[in-house]
C-alpha cells in the first residue's frame, strides 16, 4: 500500500485528496443518523432504559430480547408484516409488469398513461390512506354502497388487510412499473421478431424472451420494494393503528419507543427489525443473486 | 381492419382503466371535501351540493389559530431547507464519482445504497433519546438531519447517473477557446449539470414532504410537525364533529400542488427514478 502510494503521481495524489473531500461531508451526514443511532440502539437494547422511570436504568444483559422474542406480540406482527409484504410485492410485480408492457407497447395515450401513474407518486402515503379509509368507511364512503355490500371493513383483520393492501399497492406500483419499463426498453426489439418468425406464440415470448431477459431488472425492482414493504408503517397508523391484530413490526417499535417510552424493550424491537431487513437484502443478493451494482435507491 | 379496431377499442379500455385507477382517489378527496357536513355520510362519489366551509375552517384564525397553517409552513420550509443542503452535499460526491478516480468510490456506493435500505424505525429510539437531550426534539433541525440522511443514497445515485452523462471535455476545449476556468465551468458545465440537479431536487422534495414516521415521531407540537403528522392529529371543530371534510380538505391543499407539479416535470422525474436502474 505504502510502495504504491509512493509510486503515484502528485497530480494523482491531489485528484484523491480532492475526491475525498468532495465526498465527505454527504458520507458523514449519512453516517451521521444511520450508523451511530444503531449503534446506541445496540447498548439501549442491552438495559433497561424507561423514560418513565428515569432513575430505574440498569443492565438488561439479553433480557429485552428475550421478551420481545417469547411475546406472541412480536411473532403476530411478524406474520403480519411478512404476509402484507408478500402480498403487496406480488400484486405490484404483475400489475406493474403489466402497466409497463401496456407502457411498452402503446398504440397511443403512451403519455396519458405515464402521467397518471405518476399521481400516486406524488401523494403523500398518509393522504392517501385517508382517501381509502374515507372510501372503504361504512358510514362515509361510496365502496360499500357501489358493490352493494355492508362490510364493516376496518371491524376485522383480513377486511382491514384489504383496504390496506389496495392502498400500498395504489401508491407504489407506479415506481415498479417505472423500473420495468426501464429494462423492458433494453431488450433487443430484433429477438421478438425472430421469435415471431419461429412461431412462438405472445406468451412464449413473453416468458423465454422478456422474462429472462429482464431478471436483473426485477430483481432489483423486487429487492427494494420488499424491504420498502417490510417497513410498512404509515397506512397501518393512519387505518386502524394496530388494532384488531393489524399491527406491524415498525408500528409496534414505534408504540414501545414514542408512545409507551420504553426505550430498552423499543430498541430491541428495532434491533432485530434491522436484523430481518439485513436477512432479506442477503436472501436476495446471495440466494437470487440480485446484482446491486446494476441497482439504486428507490424513491 | 376490423382486427385492428378492436386492438384500439381495447386498448381505450385500458388506458381508462389505468387512468381511473389513479385519480379516484384524488377524485375522491376533493368530493367530500366539497360535501356539507350533513351530507358527509351520503355513499355518494360524487358530492349533491357544494361547499367550501372545509376549506375555510382550514385557514380560519390565522397563523396561530389555524391547525393546518404552521404545519403547512413547517412542511414547505424543511422540505426546502432539506433539499438545498442534501443537493448541494450530493452534488459534490457525485461530482467526485463520476469524474476523478478514487480508492473508496465503490464503498461510497455501496454504502450509500445500504442507508437507502435502511429501516428509518431502527433509529427512530435513539434520534428520540438524544435530540431530547441535544434540544432538538420538536424542531426544524431535528428533522431536517435524518431527512439529510435518508436522501442522500436517492440524491447521490440520480446525480452520478447525470453526472456521467455530462461531455466533461466541452469544459476544456471552452478553456482552449479562451474561457477562465470559472466562466467554462459556469457557461458550459452548470448548463449542462441543470436539468439532472433539478431532477434530484424533486425526488428529494417528494422524498421529505411525503415522510410520517420522523415527523411523528421527532415531534410533539406545532412549531415543527409536519402536515402529514398533523393530518393524523386532526381533531373536528367540537369533539362531536368528525374531522373528515377538514382532513380531506387539507389533504387536497398539500396534494393539488404537488400534482401540477410532478405532470409538469414528468419526464424528468422519470428520468430520475429510473436513473441508474438500467446500466448505461
Amino acid at each position: 500500500m505504502e510502495a504504491h502510494t509512493t509510486k503515484t503521481s502528485s497530480r494523482t495524489r491531489s485528484e484523491r485528496k480532492l475526491a475525498w473531500m468532495l465526498c465527505a461531508p454527504a458520507v458523514l451526514a449519512m453516517l451521521l443518523v444511520t450508523a451511530y443511532p444503531i449503534a446506541y440502539a445496540v447498548v439501549l437494547s442491552l438495559q433497561n432504559v424507561d423514560l418513565r422511570f428515569p432513575d430505574e436504568n440498569s443492565f438488561a444483559g439479553l433480557s429485552n430480547y428475550i421478551t420481545v422474542l417469547t411475546s406472541s406480540l412480536w411473532w403476530t406482527d411478524i406474520f403480519n408484516t411478512v404476509f402484507l409484504m408478500v402480498v403487496t410485492v406480488s400484486i405490484e410485480l404483475v400489475l406493474g409488469m403489466a402497466i409497463a408492457l401496456v407502457m411498452h407497447r402503446a398504440i397511443f395515450g403512451r403519455g396519458i398513461v405515464r402521467t397518471s401513474v405518476l399521481i400516486p407518486y406524488g401523494i403523500i402515503t398518509v393522504v392517501a390512506a385517508f382517501a381509502w379509509q374515507f372510501a372503504f368507511a361504512p358510514e362515509t364512503g361510496f365502496v360499500n354502497d357501489l358493490i352493494g355490500a355492508e362490510t364493516d371493513w376496518f371491524g376485522g383483520r383480513f377486511t382491514s388487510f384489504v383496504v390496506i393492501i389496495l392502498a400500498e399497492v395504489w401508491k407504489t406500483t407506479p415506481f415498479m412499473a417505472l423500473l420495468l419499463l426501464a429494462g423492458l426498453v433494453t431488450i433487443d426489439g430484433q429477438l421478438y421478431e425472430a421469435a415471431r418468425v419461429d412461431g412462438a406464440s405472445a406468451w412464449q415470448r413473453f416468458t423465454r424472451i422478456t422474462l429472462p431477459l429482464m431478471k436483473p431488472a426485477i430483481l432489483v425492482a423486487l429487492l427494494f420494494r420488499t424491504l420498502d414493504a417490510f417497513r410498512v408503517f404509515d397506512s397501518i397508523f393512519i387505518m386502524t393503528r394496530g388494532a384488531l391484530d393489524t399491527e406491524s413490526v415498525s408500528i409496534l417499535g414505534y408504540n414501545q419507543l414514542i408512545s409507551r417510552l420504553n426505550l430498552g424493550l423499543g430498541s430491541a424491537v428495532s434491533v432485530l427489525i434491522f436484523i430481518c431487513v439485513f436477512l432479506i437484502a442477503l436472501l436476495f443478493v446471495k440466494g437470487l443473486g440480485a446484482k446491486l451494482d446494476e441497482g439504486r435507491p428507490g424513491g | 381492419m376490423e382486427h385492428q379496431g378492436r386492438d384500439y377499442a381495447l386498448w381505450s379500455i385500458t388506458i381508462l382503466l389505468v387512468v381511473l385507477f389513479a385519480l379516484i382517489p384524488v377524485l375522491w378527496l376533493i368530493s367530500i371535501s366539497l360535501k356539507p357536513p350533513d351530507e358527509l355520510t351520503d355513499q355518494s362519489f360524487i358530492p349533491h351540493s357544494v361547499s367550501f366551509d372545509n376549506y375555510k375552517s382550514l385557514f380560519e384564525g390565522g397563523i396561530d389559530g389555524s391547525p393546518f397553517i404552521k404545519p403547512l409552513i413547517n412542511s414547505i420550509g424543511i422540505a426546502l431547507i432539506t433539499t438545498v443542503i442534501s443537493i448541494v452535499l450530493a452534488s459534490f460526491c457525485a461530482y467526485a464519482i463520476a469524474r476523478l478516480e478514487f480508492p473508496g468510490k465503490r464503498l461510497i456506493l455501496a454504502g450509500a445504497l445500504a442507508i437507502a435500505m435502511f429501516p428509518p424505525i431502527s433509529t427512530v429510539g435513539p434520534l428520540f433519546d438524544m435530540w431530547r437531550s441535544l434540544g432538538l426534539y420538536d424542531t426544524w433541525l431535528g428533522l431536517i438531519i435524518p431527512y439529510l440522511t435518508f436522501s442522500l443514497p436517492l440524491a447521490i445515485y440520480v446525480l452520478v447517473a447525470f453526472f456521467r452523462e455530462i461531455p466533461w471535455e466541452l469544459e476544456q476545449a471552452a478553456q482552449v477557446d479562451g474561457a477562465t476556468p470559472f466562466q467554462a465551468f459556469t457557461k458550459v458545465i452548470v448548463p449542462l449539470a441543470a436539468p439532472g440537479v433539478f431532477t434530484a431536487a424533486i425526488l428529494v422534495f417528494i422524498f421529505c414532504w411525503n415522510d410520517f414516521l420522523f415527523a411523528i415521531s421527532l415531534t410533539s407540537s406545532d412549531a415543527s410537525r409536519t402536515v402529514p403528522a398533523a393530518l393524523a392529529f386532526f381533531t373536528g371543530e367540537s369533539s362531536f364533529t368528525a374531522p373528515t371534510g377538514s382532513i380531506a380538505a387539507a389533504a387536497v391543499v398539500v396534494t393539488v400542488p404537488i400534482i401540477v407539479f410532478v405532470l409538469f416535470f414528468q419526464r424528468r422525474i422519470v428520468a430520475g427514478l429510473t436513473a441508474g436502474a438500467v446500466k448505461g
